[in-house]
């Protein structure tokens, strides 16, 4: 097993920015729920997502060290590769036009409208419904932030820094939400989904390899060379499938 | 039952979005497997063809979505 230093910056990095994503994501939808229904279904709902994904990485944690080193690089990287390509291929897509770029504003409206038909509906059952709602947010989107802590960190050491990373997006988004109370719509989704597709997918290169025994030249350093590589490919394919604003899907 | 099947949707969706895509990685994924058994001595290969199987599957896909 070689040095984890050189790992530790880009894992942080890596898990930062994504986090800021989904949390982003997550904290549109409990502040949907709370327009609509107040904080009491939004926190209750949120609080119970948390609480569940912290049994899942306390449940998880025990099991991953059982599995032998270079299946669980070759699982992980595997699915790293699924999770980052699908990302960053999304995210070439919109920089190219091809589909829309993703709106907070509007996934805060069709939430709220969505909340507001359900109450006109039921009311009576509302408020389970928002916690519900709060819950699903928070439990999807932090799925994907404790893969990204976990997959980033398989085997190498940098589990903290990468989980600092992770709560420090999330403090950061959660306080700047309370403070604004509203979307957060300014984030440069795209682009930061742009820069972690790209280094998600080098590290799922990366230990795929490692996982199939390959001795990569520069060991730790060779995930720079794949997401330069995987940069560089990506500004071609933006560039080959560009299309006129006009003629973006709606 | 409906609400377990939606959370297996949800999560396949988590890596899963274009099947195409998701196929070409996997059969890059084999292929390295493939080369790093059958040329043990030069495992690099196998890395070689992992790399460049990623970055084609990857545009290859955004080509096909392009055209649509």
């Amino acid at each position: 097993m070689t040095n984890a230093l050189p790992l530790i910056w880009p894992a942080m990095a890596a898990a930062f920015l994504a986090s800021l994503v989904e949390a982003v994501e997550a904290l549109t939808v409990v502040l949907a729920v709370a327009t609509v229904r107040g904080w009491r279904p939004a926190g209750s709902g949120a609080l119970a997502g948390l609480a569940i994904l912290a049994v899942i990485v306390v449940a998880l944690g025990p099991i991953l060290d059982r599995v032998p080193l270079h299946l669980l690089q070759l699982v992980i990287g595997i699915l790293l590769l699924l999770f980052g390509m699908r990302w960053l291929r999304k995210a070439i897509l919109r920089s190219a036009g091809v589909i829309p770029l993703h709106d907070e504003t509007l996934t805060f409206a069709n939430e709220t409208a969505e909340l507001r038909e359900q109450a006109r509906r039921n009311e009576a059952r509302l408020d389970w419904l928002a916690g519900l709602t709060s819950f699903k947010a928070v439990l999807l989107e932090g799925l994907e932030v404790v893969f990204i802590v976990i997959a980033l960190s398989a085997g190498r050491g940098t589990l903290v820094s990468a989980s600092a990373g992770a709560v420090l997006a999330c403090l950061l988004v959660v306080g700047v939400g309370f403070i604004v109370h509203r979307p957060l719509a300014r984030v440069p989704e795209n682009t930061l989904k742009f820069a972690v597709g790209i280094m998600l997918s080098a590290f799922g290169v990366f230990w795929t390899g490692e996982g199939l025994g390959v001795p990569w030249p520069g060991e730790d350093l060779a995930i720079i060379g794949f997401a330069g590589l995987f940069l560089v490919v990506s500004a071609a394919a933006v560039a080959v499938a560009r299309r006129p604003r006009a003629e973006v899907l709606s | 039952m409906n609400m377990l099947a939606q959370a297996l949707r949800e999560l396949v969706g988590m890596f899963v979005d274009d099947g195409a895509l998701a196929l070409a990685i996997v059969t890059a994924v084999i292929s390295a497997a493939m080369v790093a058994a059958l040329v043990p001595q030069a495992p690099l290969v196998a890395g070689g063809v992992l790399v460049l199987g990623c970055l084609g599957a990857l545009l290859l896909s955004v080509i096909k979505a392009g055209r649509r």
